[in-house]
């Protein structure tokens, strides 16, 4: 006898779980921060053109969130963020990176701003000890209450149609990164546009005990719109097309870093956009990013790439020439994509390759038949948005 | 006085195991200069404080270490440890009962210890990854550290008579180089986070993530091991460290039992020595070093017999070995120091050490059933090792102990009957006189109560599993093991007596004061623990001197 014998279950169910457990036919769970998530139901592929098509709904419970609450909260926020605040209105979302003294990116996530001082972060990781951490001086309240909202990230072309048969008042309206709060049959909702998709798409939040009222209702109206769950192997597709990054898997973030060289600024991480050296307040990390933006000293850029083939790239090496003399980056992300026809990947690339259409060569090792082969081909550098249509943005 | 030997080792510890089977395979390149080695062991079995012993019948005991992880790599797969029955299957399990509620578990899977610690505090299951994430960059640091040599800085200045170590001037400077390269790479942040770590006390480490009491108790336990220090002692965060710095199949940290039990070590160890031509005498002791014209010659045993080879390395502790194996006027002929180092030497036992065999197996307070199979460690908030640690400054064992519990035979099916459980209880802290006063049998047996009552007290019942108890004051550790006042470690582990100043300055790279003389146990870099690094680093500067014809 182990001590797994012994062992309680010890995963959480979403509140959404019984209504994803119905339509799980593999064995489709795997783990998000201690709950279970479906990673497929039946096939990641039919879940992917789902919403590519139609539309598809995505469990984004386990999302931790903090609450920021308080006189400062504002002031602390903007402190702790890259991305000016002072310019995010409330009932809006920011995506942000939040760093380190060193400018090295912890994490980055969507901030939503409810009010004046009312916000919500939501990360992947846990972000409490260095929240209070960072709060020193600061008259805001912390507090984690993932557990207080269930969510569903409704995404695809079809999706705002099935909110507005939901009845959702002004969802046409509703601008990219908008928040808005309505009641339907008596539910409160909070909804904003935004997602992991690339794609027009929302995520709806309720309260737990109306979650399994949310599923049913957006399946039973959302069938001749052709809703289907979605998992998070079908989301990972999704996500690189549209550009997204992921800790962990595009970047470490800094405070698990073993080695301090393993870290990465926001502008290293390619989302140079989102830090806004020019806010008046400081932010953590603004010394250091202002250096090595004044420096230029950036050891690469995560960039969007194209490969020649259809041979997926993930974890390759890239080179300035076919004989491989020069090193230039490794990718950290890589598919081909179904929708786009096209062999795509991320890549760690010297800030001199970064100008969409540069040649590069590329080293892949691959599977066949039972044995691994070698193919060195040409990649260009691309806008890391490969999928980006304009109904994302739309207003109606 | 002919030398049939090479080499005595004096002591068959772990280490002087390790480095007899070093020297006999001609060191870690398998060199051509293989020695001829005898290794001289008091006991009449060989492991010192890695032992496997069958107390009561049909119970396999590990009398003094009971749990494996600092055990090298490089030194497991060069002597092929497992060929020689060596097998070490890790746990996953640490946890801490409460007889007045819910007690504390942590697992190997992060999420399950997450969940587990939010039962107590968000805030602290939150902080969990940060403090394991610096953690492990403090372990990152110094693991290169571990099978070196520790380089002296002050062999840099030109002006020194390098008495001890002439050739190792150029290595000094190197591996100085190497260990400042390494640290430079850590970051400016991480330097100062390493500096500090290494000086500071475990409590004030451990304020700075957590807010539970308890659980800030249960995660110093490591750092207070084997130490006559309290949590809030400088220097402590240290020994954390010592604890995490092993691995079991590179996995850092994680700890592990030898099947059938920590004896299996040595036993190994052994074989591989003795395959490789290494000769090994037990039950007998050396009573003197002979030293002839500043060298080291021989040994003499207690019964009067001279040994005599072209070197002499020392197994046995350094106070052991500088004042009782030494004459003082051979010392004073090289340095009048050496005596006052050794005589100053920080040694102080504080651990004792209870070994039971059970009927069956216990259930603890406020813990789930599945925590036997992993450590269970009995305490509780720092008030409570602090006031178990005042007892133990005023000259007494603690009355309320904190207790460093595993039983192996929930995993290992070779030490007990079938059903029945060997439980090591390891007791912090213990002296190794009461006051000025030594140990009575009254005294032992209202220590070993003591102990039994607090076991009760959290695991209801289990007094009316106990067949039979085998209890050891620091006392008995001295005379039945060898260590000096029953310290486990050979020597505290406070930075005064780490690195080049392990034993004592001057004397930090194995090699004593004599020519041909060293020293191979726990007493020296990198410290105690079943590790076997300062038996392999000691073996490796032998070869050198062997190499340069020094000896
Ligand atoms: C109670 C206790 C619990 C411990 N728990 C753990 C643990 O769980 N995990 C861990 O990693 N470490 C643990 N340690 C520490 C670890 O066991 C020791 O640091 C390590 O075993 C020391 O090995 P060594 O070879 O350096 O010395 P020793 O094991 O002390 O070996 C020295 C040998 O020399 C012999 N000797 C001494 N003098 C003479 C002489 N004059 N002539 C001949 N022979 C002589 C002794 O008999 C002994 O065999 C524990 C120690 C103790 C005491």
């Amino acid at each position: 006898m182990t001590h797994v014998q012994h062992l309680k279950p010890f995963l959480k169910k979403t509140p959404f779980h019984d209504a994803m457990e119905a339509m799980m036919h593999g064995a489709g769970w795997i783990r998000w921060q201690g709950y279970y998530s479906p990673a497929y139901y039946d096939s990641t592929q039919s879940e992917y053109m789902a919403t590519r098509n139609g539309a598809t709904v995505y469990d984004v419970s386990p999302l931790i969130k903090y609450a920021i609450k308080g006189k400062d909260a504002a002031k602390f926020a903007n402190y702790l963020v890259t991305r000016d605040l002072s310019k995010v209105a409330p009932m809006n979302v920011a995506y942000t990176a939040w760093c380190d003294d060193d400018g090295r990116m912890i994490e980055e996530g969507t901030l939503f701003r409810l009010g004046e001082n009312d916000f919500i972060l939501n990360a992947a990781l846990h972000q409490l000890h260095w929240l209070n951490e960072s709060a020193y001086g600061f008259s805001v309240e912390i507090e984690e209450i993932s557990e207080q909202l269930a969510g569903l990230s409704l995404q695809g072309p079809n999706s705002r149609a099935i909110l507005e048969v939901l009845g959702v008042q002004g969802i046409g309206k509703l601008p990219h990164f908008g928040i808005m709060e309505t009641i339907v049959d008596g539910h409160w909702l909070r909804i904003d546009r935004a997602g992991f998709t690339g794609d027009l798409g929302y995520e709806i939040w309720v309260k737990p005990p109306d979650a399994l009222w949310l599923w049913e209702t957006l399946f039973r109206l959302g069938d001749p719109y052709k809703i289907a769950p979605m998992g998070g192997h079908a989301l990972e597709m999704t996500r690189v097309e549209a550009g997204f990054i992921l800790v962990d898997v595009d970047y470490i973030g800094s405070h698990h870093a073993i080695r301090p060289t393993q870290r990465v600024s926001p502008i290293e991480a390619g989302i140079g956009w989102a830090v806004s050296l020019k806010k008046d307040a400081y932010f953590v990390g603004k010394r250091a990013l202002q250096k090595e933006k004044a420096e230029g000293s950036s050891r690469f850029i995560l960039s969007g790439i194209e490969v020649e083939g259809r041979k997926p790239a993930p974890g390759a090496f890239l080179y300035a020439d076919e004989k491989g003399t020069k090193e230039l980056g490794l990718t950290t992300s890589a598919m081909w994509s179904p929708l786009l026809k096209k062999n795509i990947a991320f890549a760690q690339i010297p800030m001199a390759y970064t100008k969409p259409g540069t040649e590069m060569w590329i080293e892949i090792w691959y599977p066949k038949e039972k044995k691994i082969e070698r193919s060195m081909v040409k990649c260009w550098t691309r806008n890391r948005m490969f999928f980006d249509p304009p109904r994302k943005k739309e207003i109606v | 006085m002919a030398s049939k030997y090479d080499a005595i080792v004096i002591g068959g510890g772990h280490n002087g195991l390790v480095t007899a089977a070093y020297l006999a395979k001609g060191g870690e390149k398998e060199g051509k200069n293989k020695l001829k080695v005898l290794v001289i062991e008091r006991y009449h079995k060989v492991g010192g404080a890695a032992m496997s012993e069958e107390i009561y019948p049909g119970f396999t005991y590990s009398t003094c270490s009971y749990v494996c992880s600092l055990l090298r790599p490089e030194i497991f797969r060069f002597l092929d440890l497992p060929r020689h029955g060596l097998q070490v299957i890790p746990y996953e399990i640490n946890s801490s009962p409460n007889h007045e509620g819910e007690g504390i578990v942590t697992y190997s899977d992060h999420d399950r210890t997450r969940e587990s610690l939010r039962r107590h505090s968000i805030k602290d299951a939150e902080a969990y990854d940060h403090y394991a994430a610096e953690i492990s960059r403090q372990c990152r640091f110094i693991k290169p550290l571990l099978m070196v040599t520790p380089p002296d800085p002050t062999r840099l200045n030109p002006f020194a008579q390098n008495k001890i170590n002439p050739w190792g001037k150029r290595n000094d400077l190197e591996g100085l180089l190497k260990i400042g390269r390494e640290f430079g790479r850590m970051g400016e942040k991480q330097m100062y986070e390493i500096i500090r770590f290494w000086t500071m006390s475990i409590g004030d480490f451990l304020d700075e993530y957590f807010e539970t009491p308890r659980w800030k108790g249960f995660a110093a336990a490591s750092s207070i091991i084997g130490t006559a220090l309290g949590p809030y002692s400088p220097g402590t965060a240290y020994v954390l460290l010592h604890h995490y710095m092993g691995e079991v199949d590179g996995q850092i940290g994680a700890w592990g039992f030898a099947r059938g039990g920590m004896g299996s070590v040595s036993k190994a160890i052994a074989s591989a020595a003795t395959e490789a031509g290494v000769e090994i005498r037990t039950n007998a002791e050396v009573a003197k070093v002979i030293i002839r014209g500043g060298k080291a010659v021989g040994v003499t045993l207690g019964n009067g017999e001279e040994i005599y080879a072209r070197t002499v390395v020392s197994n046995a502790d350094p106070k052991r070995t500088y004042l009782k194996l030494i004459e003082k006027s051979d010392l004073d002929s090289i340095d009048p120091d050496i005596h006052a180092y050794a005589k100053n030497f920080k040694i102080r036992g504080s651990s004792g050490k209870l070994n039971i065999a059970l009927d069956g197996l216990p259930q603890f307070a406020g813990l789930p059933k599945e925590s036997a199979w992993g450590t269970i460690d009995i305490g509780g908030d720092f008030d409570y090792i602090e006031r178990a640690y005042d007892d133990y400054k005023y000259g007494s064992w603690s009355k309320r102990p904190f207790l460093d519990i595993v039983i192996p035979t929930t995993v290992d099916p070779t030490m007990a009957p079938p059903g029945k459980h060997f439980m090591s209880v390891f007791v912090q802290y213990v002296p190794y006189k009461l006051g000025e006063q030594p140990w009575t049998p009254e005294m032992k047996s209202a220590f070993e109560k003591d102990v039994l009552d607090t076991i009760e007290m959290n695991a209801p019942g289990f007094k009316d599993l106990i067949l039979h108890c085998q209890t050891r004051t620091p006392w008995d550790i001295e005379n039945e093991v060898g260590l000096t006042e029953g310290n486990i470690f050979q020597g505290e582990l406070t930075l005064d007596q780490m690195l080049f100043n392990r034993p004592f300055p001057g004397l930090g790279q194995y090699r004593g004061p004599f020519d041909n003389f060293y020293m191979c146990g726990s007493g020296t870099h990198p410290g105690g623990g079943v590790m076997g690094a300062p038996g392999a680093n000691a073996a490796r500067e032998m070869l050198r001197d062997f190499k340069h014809g020094v000896v």
